[in-house]
Formats: structure tokens, sequence, C-alpha cells
């Protein structure tokens, strides 16, 4: 029998998209379809997904939670779960549109929730801490339910298929965001399976990724020590973790994170000014089992900007655009060029050169 | 002559249309099982003594000696070997504890030859340490469990003490005493020279090897020889040394006869003493007093020097490892009952202790359940025995290895399992001068340097191919092995798939 997504760890090769507007522009959900569609080669038609920023302004202080169910028993179960944990202001279907390319979609719900005062002081945790547990708990305990967002004013959509056909699916034209990246999956195996497309996330962090990375087993080992899970034994559900636990456990910036996962080599880091050595030295010894070897190129979106980071080979491509107040990210250029035909500037990252923008003031009295 | 109820274990074949009778094997046999028949004008051999260490085989000019196996058999029986009878008529004569040394030879399983090593293809590309960089350095000590920040937002990065090394491998503790002065030399300037660390095991630190003070991992043991304040300063770690692999639960016994001037000094003992060393540390009996010894040795080092605490690995290894992860201790050492010894009593250590690589998987597994694998490194030796083994051990969860018996045979040990005869005729476990006088430092350092250089490149080609290039990601990183012939009950404890799988 073949095993599902979880049960077994499945490679796989992508395609990665991205964009963020520094002003906060609103943009529509399209663009991000068309680009992630020219890497249509890219994919196997066995998972898209994207994720938007900012397209929930009218809750935006809510967390939005998505929802796969595969029964109605799953929902009711998880339903009174939230309900015990959480003030739900509001819950829906998530609109889609019968597509002839997606086939079996589970039930798809989501839900805009709050921690409850009293459950949330009771537990002596943060809010963050207590949202994440819930979601981890709900994916771990709830048989047939699978939350695959939970941030703020963002959203993850993702399904098994090509991802432009995802992005009609789910129909994203109807979305505005300052922020969207996007996936294309080629899994070498065949899990089927919705929760197991990408993007990954938790809170605002989403991972979108190519690459297979050979150090996946010492960092899941590594970041399980910290209450998290890897149900799917995805590379992406690992470094969004690890992502997690280092921005916001630990509170290190994402240029520090940079240079724990994709680190500096050591005879570079050696012929560094004392100050920076020093630094580098110890994160790389502190967290020396979050180094992440292998090919991988990666786009974090998160609450406010977007990082784009390669392996420190640069055994994956990508590269980056500027236009105006846009940046873009992509494997290929051909992903951006068809959104933004005359960039202002074009290349590509150095392995393990991360390339963080954020929104700028007026994006962020805007979005934030 | 009394009656011999055993027999030979070797017979010495001499071609004698080789031989020519220059009589080298005799002048080189500790054991004098070759001597000169000037009736016959012809070298003879009494078998009975000979230890296949095959000295005389390595220096014959004409290559006219074999030791082989005796065809000389009791009668067969399945449950009463040869040995054991063996065996049973040395205790009726002597009375004794019966002596071995070196390692369990016994047949156990190996595990770490049922372990498979993965490889990439298509998905993701293997590297080339020839052409891209690979790194195997590593810290051993403790790390924190929480980012500090300075004032200025800058990350404090004051961390407890740590070592450095150039790669994964170490040199196990062995004692001067145990083994020769020259045989140290060796250790501590191939250490010095590969930017690792050997172990001065509990038998103190010869005045002449302080200058190698920053390779060195000086050992307080038992018996507290040749222990005090500069000897403490000059290492790069203390170990406490609870347990050795080889002979868990015991003591250690270095005979009278291999105390000499420079072992006396060395272990501030008197010449001649036999120096034993008690089977506990007589003031720790519990997990609160090691934390005491522990702290104790961080005070009187001014918090300088990262500890080890080595153990045997023993049936609730993992548990012991947790106390000591929450001891302050900065590095756990665990060794395995296939760890070497310069003399052990044979039943203990043919029978009491388990296999590293069970150990290994359940104490990694342990303290990562506990949130604690953060808080130690974990060293493992008892018997690693090539490159390979380094890398299983690696992605089973260890920081670094340490290497013991492989190190001795660089040094010319055949593993012929007499150290405790003190008669080594390699010059490696003795303390006769005209035995010692045969390792020559010079070359024995520079084969060890060899020897590890050889094991790192390997460690490098075997992490490119996984597609790593560098070893702090293959540590705990079991997807990247696979058992082959080993039960489910094995392959939970190892936490690794079949091969198939």
């Amino acid at each position: 029998m073949l095993l599902k997504e979880g049960q077994t760890r499945i490679p796989s090769g992508c395609a990665i998209s991205g964009f963020i507007s520094r002003d906060g522009k609103s943009l529509n959900g399209h663009d991000i379809v068309k680009s992630i569609s020219y890497m249509h080669d890219r994919s196997n038609g066995l998972g898209g997904g994207f994720a938007g920023y900012g397209i929930y302004p009218e809750y935006k202080d809510l967390y939005a939670f998505h929802v796969f169910y595969d029964s109605n028993t799953a929902r009711e179960e998880t339903e009174r779960f939230l309900d015990k944990h959480f003030d739900v202001v509001n819950l829906s279907r998530i609109p889609t549109r019968k597509h002839p390319n997606i086939k079996n979609e589970p039930l798809i719900w989501r839900y805009f929730v709050t921690p409850l005062k009293t459950k949330l002081e009771a537990s002596q945790i943060d809010e963050k801490e207590f949202v994440a547990k819930s979601v981890i708990k709900i994916n771990n305990t709830i048989d047939g339910s699978y939350v695959f967002s939970s941030g703020k004013n963002m959203g993850v959509f993702k399904a098994v298929g090509y991802p432009e056909d995802v992005g009609e699916f789910y129909r994203l034209e109807e979305y505005e965001g300052y922020c969207w990246t996007a996936h294309g999956r080629y899994p070498t195996n065949t899990p089927g399976w919705w929760g197991g497309a990408h993007p990954f996330s938790l809170l605002d962090y989403t991972i979108v990724h190519n690459g297979e990375i050979s150090s996946y087993d010492a960092n899941r080992r590594f970041i399980e020590m910290f209450e998290y899970k890897c149900n799917l034994l995805t590379d992406t559900e690992v470094i969004t973790y690890i992502f997690d636990y280092l921005n916001r456990k630990q509170k290190l910036s994402l240029e520090d994170i940079a240079s724990i996962i994709a680190a500096p080599f050591w005879s570079e880091i050696d012929k560094m000014p004392s100050d920076k050595k020093e630094k580098l030295r110890y994160l790389r010894n502190v967290f020396s089992s979050l180094l992440i070897t292998g090919p991988f190129s990666i786009i974090l979106g998160y609450d406010g900007g977007i990082m784009a980071l390669n392996d420190r080979l640069k055994l994956r491509s990508m590269v980056v655009a500027e236009k105006d107040d846009m940046t873009y990210i992509a494997s290929e250029e051909c992903a951006i060029r068809a959104i933004c035909p005359d960039v202002d500037k074009i290349w590509s990252p150095r392995g393990g050169e991360p390339v963080i923008v954020t929104l700028n003031e007026k994006g962020k009295a805007k979005c934030l | 002559m009394p009656i011999n109820y055993f027999s030979q274990e070797f017979d010495v074949v001499r071609d004698p249309n080789r031989c020519i009778k220059c009589r080298a094997c005799e002048r080189q046999c500790a054991n004098e099982v070759h001597f000169y028949d000037p009736e016959t004008d012809s070298m003879r051999a009494d078998s009975l003594t000979c230890v296949d260490c095959q000295r005389c085989v390595s220096i014959c000019p004409t290559r006219a000696l074999k030791i082989v196996k005796t065809d000389n058999t009791f009668r067969e029986n399945h449950n009463w070997s040869q040995q054991i009878m063996t065996e049973v008529y040395r205790q009726a004569e002597s009375g004794g504890v019966l002596l071995s040394s070196m390692g369990n030879p016994k047949d156990y399983p190996v595990y770490w030859d049922k372990i498979l090593i993965n490889a990439s293809q298509v998905t993701n590309p293997s590297i080339d340490p020839l052409r891209e960089p690979m790194e195997t350095k590593v810290f051993l000590g403790q790390k924190p469990e929480e980012i500090k920040f300075n004032v200025d937002g800058s990350i404090n990065t004051k961390i407890t003490p740590q070592v450095e090394l150039n790669m994964p491998i170490m040199f196990s503790a062995m004692s001067y005493g145990s083994i020769s002065k020259n045989a140290h030399e060796s250790l501590a300037r191939a250490a010095t020279e590969l930017g690792t660390c050997y172990n001065t095991g509990e038998g103190g630190l010869h005045k002449d090897f302080y200058q190698y003070g920053a390779n060195t991992i000086v050992q307080v043991a038992s018996g507290r020889f040749g222990i005090f304040k500069d000897y403490l300063e000059a290492g790069a770690a203390i170990e406490i040394k609870m347990g050795q692999g080889a002979k868990p639960g015991i003591g250690g016994h270095l005979p009278g006869i291999k105390i000499r001037e420079d072992v006396s000094k060395t272990r501030m003992i008197p010449m001649g003493t036999d120096a034993i060393s008690p089977a506990p540390h007589h003031d720790i009996y519990s997990i609160e007093d090691l934390r005491q010894l522990v702290f104790s040795l961080k005070e009187a080092t001014n918090y300088e020097k990262p500890i080890i605490v080595k153990i045997a690995a023993v049936h609730n290894v993992a548990a012991i490892a947790s106390g000591i992860a929450r001891s302050g201790a900065d590095i756990i050492a665990i060794d395995g009952y296939r760890g070497g010894t310069g003399a052990a009593p044979t039943r203990i250590r043919d029978n009491v202790g388990i296999p590293i690589e069970l150990a290994l998987a359940s104490v990694d597994q342990r303290l990562r359940d506990e949130g604690i694998r953060n808080n130690v490194s974990v060293v493992v030796a008892g018997s690693i025995r090539s490159a390979a083994d380094c890398v299983k051990a690696i992605a089973l969860g260890a920081d670094a290895v340490y290497i013991g018996t492989a190190a001795l045979l660089a040094l010319g040990c055949h593993l012929c399992r007499s150290c405790h005869s003190g008669k080594c005729n390699w010059g490696i476990a003795t303390q006769r001068p005209d035995l010692v006088k045969r390792l020559n430092p010079e070359i024995g350092y520079k084969r060890l340097v060899n020897l590890v250089k050889a094991w790192n490149h390997e460690i490098m080609e075997m992490m490119g191919g996984m597609g790593i290039n560098s070893v702090e990601a293959l540590r705990g990183n079991r997807l990247m092995l696979r058992g082959i012939g080993l039960n489910e009950k094995e392959l939970s404890i190892l936490g690794i798939s079949h091969a198939g799988e």
C-alpha cells in the first residue's frame, strides 16, 4: 500500500515564487497565480499552494484558521475544541469553484478566532504560543482534521494539483494582499493528500521551499525537543519550525537565522573581523543541529515581510528582482518577467546570503 | 616437569630452508619462545608461551616464520569448548581470577556491521570533498538553552568552556603505566598535529607532556593518581572516569612491576607498589555526589574547563546519562563492552556491559525525549574500528568518537591481548626499557596522524555522498541509516528503518 505523507518521507523538487509591495499596496491574487504558472514544468500536479498577507483586513486582529476535514465528525470534534479554547468570531467554508483538474477535495473551513482570556491566563504562556500549541494539538490528536493556516491577516491556500489550477480553485483573484508566495510541487512519490501540499505554515510564518535537504533528520530530531512534532516528514515543515523556534522563541533576527541554517564555512568565519567572527562561531556552535545542508531555496513569508534564502552552496536556482517598491523572488526569471517584464534590477543572490524585504513605514501604517 | 593440562594455542612454524639463524626472533621475543639449539645448529621454539603477537613474523628478514592456530584438539564438545576447558585447568592450577586484555573478543553481534549508509541519487546532489568545502569541526560542551542579549541588543556570546576539535575523532583514555611513555608521546604529538585530543587515562601526566596540554584531556579516576593543581589546569578538559567498557563495575590494578621511577613520579605513588583504583569513587555513591565532584573540579579550575563524565555502557545507561546531563557535566563519554583495557578479569570483560551502538542510540534518544540533548555532548568509545563506524556513530547521535584499540593498532599492536603480562613486544603496553625503545614516537605519531587523517577523509567522502557538507548535519541524522538483518526490537532501539523501507 502506498504510504501517505507523514507515514513516509517524500523528497520533492519544486518551483517557488513570491513578491511584496514595500508600500503595502493591495495586490490581487491573480498575479501570483500567473507567475507560478510559467514554471508549470517544475511541478507535476501533485501539489500547489499560495500564501497571501494582508488579505483579511477586516479581521486583522484575529487568528485565521484554515482547516481541512476528512469528515463532518472531524469538523465537529475540532469545533468543540475551538469553542472550548477560543472565541470564534466567524466561521464559514472557504469559497472555492469546481475545477476539472482539482478532485477529491476535503471539507475546507475557515475560522476567525481569538484565545479565550481565561484559558490563555490559565495556560501561563503567551498568546502566540497558546495558538501554536493549539494548532499542533489539533493536528496531532484529532483524526481527519488538519489546520493548515493559523496567522493573523494572512492565509494559506493549497491543494493537490498544478498551482495555477489550485489558484483558480480557491478563487484567489478575489483576494488582495501586500505580499504573496506560491509553490508548485514535484514530489517523487504520490501522496495525494492536501495537507502535504505547500506552503507549510505556523502562525504567520509560511515557507515555500524548493529542494531536498540532507540534514533533515538531524534538524527534525533537534527541533522536536522543543515541543514541535514533525508529522509530515517534509523539509518545509521542519524549516518552518526552525524559523518559529529561532525567530519567535529565541528572538534572533532573520539575518542571524540565515547565518545558522545556511552558515558560512568555518574558513570564511575565521577571516571575519573579530566581533562578527565571535558571533558567528557562537551561533554555529550553539545551534549546530539547525544547520541545513543539501539544496534548498526558500521564501519565508511573515507578518510585514519576506525573506529569500539559498543553501550555502547554492544548489538550487533562485533570482530576485526589484521594480519601484516591489521585490520579486522566483526559482526562474521567467516567473518574474511574466508579471513584471520591465524590472529595475535582477540578480541571483549568493548561497547563504539572505534577501530580506519588509514593509516600509507607509506600508506598515497601512497593513499592520 | 609438571604436567600441562592444557596445550599451546599456537604453533610456531619455521621454514628451515628460509631460516638463516640470525636469532633476531630470539632477541625480539619477550616471551622467550624462540631459542637457538647449538646441538642441531638450528632455531627452535617453545610454542606454549607464544601469544601470537606477530613480532617475530614481522621482523624475520627471510619471512621464515608463521604462527598458526594449533590443530591439537581436545575431544570436540559444543558445550565444553577447548577454551572453556583450558580456563578451568588454569584456574585449578592458580586458584586465581582469570585475566585478559583488550576488548571483548566474543562472537556477539557487531551492530555497526548491520547498519548501512545512504547516498544521494537524482533528487539532491552528492558533494565531492575534493572540490567543495567539507567541514568536520566539532565543539564539545554545553550549549545555552536560551540566547541572551546585551543591553545594546547584540547577542551575548559568552559560553561555558568548549573543546574545539578539527575532526570528530579523539584518542581514548590510556594511562601512562598501562602503556609506555613512547606510546603516550606518539598520541600526544599526533593529537596536537591533528587538532584533536588524546586522554591521559588515570595515570597522571608525565612532566614532558605538559607542552601538549591544549590537546590533552586529563582524567580523574577513582584512584586519584597524579592529580594536583597543575595537572587539572594542564588539559583542554577534565574527564571523570566512572567506568570503563571493558570492565564495568570494577576498578583497576596496575601491578607494582610496572611502577618504575617515572611512572611512580607521575602517579605520585611509591615505586614498586601496586596502583589500585577502587571500583567506585569512594566520594561518589550516587548522582548527587557526582554533581559535587563535577563542581569541585570546576571550582578548582575556575570554570575554565569542560567536565567529561565517562561511563561504561550498562543496562540502564540511558537513565544514568540523563542524570549526568543534569549534573553539570559538559560532555558524557560512553564506553561500550568491546572497549579495550590493559587488564581486566576475563569473566567481566566477556560478560558485562552492552554494545555501544545500542547504548548510544538509547542515550541520544532519551536525552532528546527529555529535551536536554543540547545540555551535553556525547562521545562514544568501545570499538570504533573504521571511518564507517564513525559515520554510523555520528548519525546515531554521537558528537564525536574515541578510538583506543585502532590507535594502538596504528602503533603496531596486533591484538595478542596479553597487555597484562607487561611483556609487549611492540613497546606499547610495557614499561621494560628494552621493549619501550622499540616504539619510536617519531614514527608512531606520524602513523597515528596518517590513520586519523585517512579516516577523516573517508568521513568526508561518505558525508559528501549523502549530500552533507558539515558534520553537524550528520549528527543524529538517523534517516541516513538502515539496518540489515536486524529484528524489529533492534531497529526500534537503534531508531532506524530496515534496508528497503
